[in-house]
């Protein structure tokens, strides 16, 4: 199946994209995708433990599985608004 | 109203978006770009945002403030992109009966709004650096797991 990714902020400028489609087998959960980046960059699992994931709009976690046509998005810490 | 925009911010769209005839109280909140972070002198803010979860979850906090306060007339606004010193990144109003449930919803949305929706700021300091925000340590603990209460600044 294929899922879009979507990265933001810090993960953006990691990465060096902001989007892609990934092709993954049937089953895969949001956490498929966090090992597949892993591989690519090692350093990114640091950031693991303070980011969160988005499918389809709303918080999911790494157990969330996925269907065809999901968008799966990486949230850095967020930091709107004024004064923090 | 819960919009991620370009465009400059204004007073008066917000105001519209939540004034009626059951209010008693408006009460606006604008997020404006500060000169300085911590002393530091900063050039300009650049803000970027997921705009449909963004949306969505402002969306949420209103829904929140329903359930809390029986207050339907909540707009939301976070600009994007590169803001200059002094500009408003973004603005929150609540119109409400009573004054006092106005200024306590319009706090509790701007709380919210730092915790949930997925925002992020990026400065540009005087000297030509650049450096992605991180959120301070209330916000950070905030993230996991989840609290569904705002923490105060």
């Amino acid at each position: 199946m294929n899922v879009t990714v979507k990265y933001f902020a810090v993960c953006h400028e990691m990465l060096d994209r902001s989007e892609e489609e990934m092709e993954l087998p049937e089953g895969a959960t949001v956490n498929t995708i966090l090992k597949r980046l892993e591989e690519e960059w090692p350093e990114i699992a640091e950031f693991y433990e303070v980011m969160q994931m988005s499918v389809n709009w709303e918080y999911a976690t790494e157990n969330t599985e996925l269907v065809e046509g999901d968008e799966v998005a990486l949230i850095p810490p967020v930091t709107g608004g004024c004064d923090v | 109203m819960f919009k991620i925009t370009t465009e400059v911010i204004t007073g008066e769209e917000v105001r519209e978006a939540v004034e009626g005839p059951d209010a008693g109280a408006v009460v606006l909140f604008f997020g404006t770009v500060r000169n300085n972070t911590g002393g530091r002198p900063v050039k300009c803010l650049e803000y970027e945002a997921y705009p449909p979860m963004a949306e969505k979850k402002m969306a949420e906090i209103a829904q929140e403030i329903a359930d809390k306060w029986g207050i339907h007339r909540v707009a939301m606004v976070h600009r994007v992109g590169k803001l200059e010193i002094g500009e408003v990144s973004v603005a929150v109003g609540v119109a409400s009966p009573h004054r006092k449930d106005g200024f306590e919803a319009c706090k509790y949305a701007m709380d919210r709004l730092k915790q949930i929706v997925p925002i992020w700021k990026r400065e540009v300091w005087a000297d030509g650096e650049t450096e992605w925000v991180k959120p301070d340590a209330v916000y950070f603990d905030a993230l996991k797991p989840r609290k569904t209460d705002p923490q105060t600044d």
